[in-house]
C-alpha cells in the first residue's frame, strides 16, 4: 500500500501549527525557545487571530522569531520591543500586539521600556523567556543568573557582591497598576506546556478588554550555554531555577478589583 | 472649535511646527521634554485630543524613536521631535529606522553643546545630521528652515518626501528658531492625504505576512541592502537639492549659510552692498542632498566663499569638497549658543579682501 494511502487512513490527533512556518530552527537541540514559539502559534490557530496580530522579535537568540511565526512582525532593537510593540499597538489598537523577549533584552537593556510600558497599561502581551543567560553572544551572565551560576563573565560564579542579585523583574512589574495579568510558566514538561498554552489563550483574552498589560515569564532553558545535555537541563531547571523563579500566577485579574 | 482652513496667525516655531504636523495628518506623536522643544510635545498633548491622532509623551528619547520604528512599520504618519542631547540618545533607533526604510519625520531643535552645553541655539549637530549621525551607512533627508514659515512648510515637504522615499526626513532647525515668534500661514487641514502602505504591518488579511527588520546574517544580502539604500540616495541627491541664492550673479565674495544664519547673512550682503563690495549668499535649504552643484558652478567664477555656521566649522567641509580647490573657502563661526551678527560677517569679508590684496601686492 502507498505510504500516502497509509497516511490518509490514519487519524491526525497532532500537528504542526498552521502559523508556524516551515522553515528549519535555529535554536539549538533541546532550547525552550522551539516550544514557547511552537505553543504561542498554536495559540494564535486556535483562536483564529493570525490575520489580526502583530508580534515584536527582540534581539537575543529569539531575534529570528519572525521567521518561524506566520504573522506579521517587527523585529526591534536590543531591549526596545515594548516600545516598538507600544508604537504599534497605539495606532492599531484593533490588533493583538505581543512582544517576545529574553531575559538580557527585557530585564538589563531594557528594563526602563519594560517598567514603563507596563506602567502605562500598554494593552499588549510581553512573554518574558528567562533562562538565566546570554545565549546568542556565547552564554554570559544575565540579570536573572542564580547565585553562583557560571558563565563566560562569571567564570567564578555569580558573586552577589559584585553582581549584584538575580533580577526578579515579573514580582516587580506585578507591583505596577498597569500590569493585568502576570503570570510565571516554564516549557520544559508536558504539564508546564499545558499550563503555558492556558496563560497565552487567558492573555489574548484579556488583551480584548483592553485594561492592561499582560505579562508571561517562561522559565526556560539554554543547553549550548550552561553546558549541559538537553535531559540535565531538565533536572537543573527543576532543581536550580524554580527555588529562585517559582512557577505560578503573581497576578491575576480577579485580584484587580475590577 | 477653531477653524482648520489655511489662516495666518503669529507663533512661536516650535508650535508652528506642532500645528502643522496635526493639519499635515499626523497619525501619532512619541516625544520626550527638553528645551528648547518642549513646546512641539506641549502643543500636541493640548490640541491632538481635540483634533485627531495620538499623543504620547514617552520616558525617554530611546523609548520614543523606537515607537516611532514601531508605529512607522504599521504604516502610520509619525513625527518625534528633541534637541541635541535627546537626539544623541535616538541615534541607534534612527540607524533602525533607515535601515529598515520606514518613513517618518524627525525635528532637532538644535542646542549648543558637546554635553549638556546650552539650550541657546546652536549647528553643531551638522555631521550628526547630515553624516549619518549613528552607526552603519545611511543618510537622513535633512531640511534646514530658516523662518517661523518653513517650520511650518517644511513639515510638509518632510512627510512627502519620507514617504515617498521610505526614508526618514530630519528637520535641522535650532533654539533660535524654535522659540522666536513670526507670521505663518498654515495650508489647510487634510491637504497631504495618506494611505496605509502595503508593507506595513497591519496583520497579514489578504496577503503573505509583511516583517520589518533591519538584520540580514548573508553578507551577500547585506551588501544588497547597502547598496540599495546607496542608490536609493543618489536618487534623492540626483531630484531633491534645494537652495536659495541672493545677489550671486555678479559677485565676487558668496557667503554660504543655512537656517537663521543664512537670514543674519542676506543682511550682511546688503550691508556689503551699501559699501561696493560684491557680496552674495547661497543658502543651502536641503543639507542632505547637500547642493554641490551651485557651490562648484560659483566656485569657478568667484574669489572667495565665506561659510557662516553656529559651530566650529561643519559645513564648511562640504563647501571645501564642492568648491574642490577652484577658490579660497574661509570660515567665521560662533558656538555655545551665540549667534553671529551682520556686522562681525562683514567685517571678516572686509579682512579677506584686504589680506588677499596684500598677498595680490606681494607678488608684484
Amino acid at each position: 500500500m502507498p505510504e500516502e494511502m497509509l497516511i490518509e487512513q490514519m487519524e491526525c490527533v497532532y500537528q504542526k501549527p498552521h502559523t508556524l512556518t516551515d522553515d528549519y530552527m535555529h535554536y539549538c537541540p533541546g532550547c525552550g525557545h522551539a516550544v514557547a514559539h511552537k505553543i504561542l502559534m498554536e495559540v494564535v490557530d486556535e483562536m483564529g487571530i493570525q490575520e489580526d496580530i502583530i508580534g515584536v522579535a527582540p534581539v537575543g537568540c529569539s531575534v529570528f522569531a519572525y521567521n518561524y511565526m506566520n504573522i506579521d512582525m517587527q523585529e526591534a532593537a536590543h531591549g526596545r520591543a515594548s516600545a516598538v510593540a507600544t508604537g504599534i499597538k497605539r495606532v492599531r489598537p484593533d490588533k493583538y500586539v505581543f512582544s517576545y523577549q529574553g531575559d538580557g533584552d527585557l530585564a538589563a537593556i531594557g528594563t526602563a521600556e519594560t517598567i514603563h510600558s507596563i506602567n502605562r497599561g500598554e494593552n499588549i502581551l510581553i512573554v518574558f523567556i528567562n533562562n538565566g543567560i546570554y545565549g546568542m553572544t556565547g552564554g554570559q551572565m544575565a540579570p536573572t543568573s542564580l547565585f553562583g551560576q557560571k558563565t563566560s563573565t562569571s567564570p567564578y560564579g555569580r558573586d552577589v557582591e559584585h553582581n549584584g542579585y538575580p533580577l526578579k523583574i515579573t514580582e516587580l512589574i506585578a507591583h505596577l497598576p498597569g500590569a493585568y495579568y502576570v503570570t510565571r510558566q516554564a516549557v520544559h514538561s508536558p504539564n508546564t506546556v499545558r499550563k503555558f498554552k492556558k496563560a497565552l489563550k487567558n492573555a489574548f483574552e484579556y488583551q480584548k478588554l483592553n485594561k492592561g498589560t499582560c505579562f508571561i515569564e517562561v522559565v526556560s532553558n539554554c543547553p549550548s550555554g550552561w553546558k549541559m545535555t538537553p535531559k540535565e537541563t531538565l533536572t537543573y531547571i527543576e532543581e536550580k531555577m524554580l527555588p529562585e523563579y517559582p512557577l505560578g500566577d503573581i497576578k491575576v485579574p480577579a485580584h484587580n478589583n475590577n | 472649535m477653531e477653524t482648520q482652513k489655511s489662516e495666518i496667525r503669529l507663533m512661536k516655531g516650535n508650535e508652528a511646527l506642532a500645528e502643522a504636523a496635526i493639519r499635515a495628518g499626523l497619525d501619532a506623536y512619541f516625544g520626550y521634554p527638553i528645551t528648547p522643544q518642549s513646546e512641539v510635545l506641549e502643543y500636541l498633548t493640548l490640541e491632538i485630543p481635540k483634533r485627531r491622532g495620538i499623543v504620547l509623551q514617552a520616558e525617554s528619547e530611546v523609548a520614543s524613536i523606537n515607537m516611532i520604528y514601531g508605529a512607522a512599520g504599521a504604516g502610520a504618519r509619525v513625527m518625534t521631535s528633541s534637541s541635541s542631547p535627546g537626539m544623541s540618545l535616538m541615534q541607534e533607533g534612527i540607524s533602525y529606522i533607515a535601515a529598515a526604510e520606514l518613513p517618518c519625520l524627525l525635528v532637532n531643535v538644535v542646542r549648543g553643546g558637546p554635553g549638556l552645553g546650552t539650550i541657546q541655539p546652536s549647528q553643531g549637530d551638522y555631521f550628526q545630521a547630515t553624516k549619518g549621525g549613528g552607526h552603519g551607512d545611511y543618510r537622513l533627508i535633512v531640511l534646514a528652515p530658516s523662518s517661523v514659515q518653513e517650520m511650518c512648510d517644511f513639515v510638509f515637504e518632510g512627510f512627502k518626501l519620507a514617504e515617498k522615499y521610505r526614508n526618514p526626513t530630519l528637520i535641522l532647525s535650532d533654539g533660535a528658531l524654535g522659540q522666536m515668534m513670526e507670521k505663518v500661514e498654515f495650508p489647510e487641514d487634510g491637504s497631504l492625504p495618506h494611505q496605509i502602505p502595503a508593507w506595513a504591518t497591519t496583520g497579514k488579511k489578504g496577503r503573505e505576512r509583511n516583517f520589518i527588520t533591519s538584520l540580514h546574517m548573508e553578507p551577500e544580502k547585506m551588501e544588497e541592502i547597502n547598496l540599495h539604500l546607496q542608490r536609493k540616495y543618489k536618487e534623492i541627491e540626483e531630484n531633491e537639492v534645494r537652495y536659495e541664492t541672493f545677489e550671486t550673479d555678479d559677485a565676487e565674495v558668496v557667503l554660504v549659510a543655512f537656517g537663521l544664519p543664512a537670514r543674519i547673512c542676506q543682511k550682511t550682503v546688503e550691508l556689503a552692498r551699501a559699501k561696493g563690495i560684491k557680496a552674495g549668499l547661497v543658502r543651502p535649504i536641503t543639507l542632505f542632498p547637500f547642493p554641490k552643484k551651485i557651490i562648484s558652478d560659483l566656485s569657478k567664477k568667484i574669489d572667495h566663499f565665506l561659510v557662516v555656521e553656529l559651530n566650529a566649522g561643519q559645513m564648511v567641509e562640504d563647501v571645501m569638497l564642492a568648491a574642490n580647490g577652484n577658490c579660497p573657502v574661509h570660515f567665521k563661526g560662533r558656538m555655545g549658543g551665540m549667534l553671529v551678527q551682520p556686522e562681525e560677517v562683514l567685517e571678516e569679508i572686509e579682512k579677506i579682501i584686504e589680506h588677499s590684496m596684500t598677498l595680490n601686492a606681494g607678488q608684484e
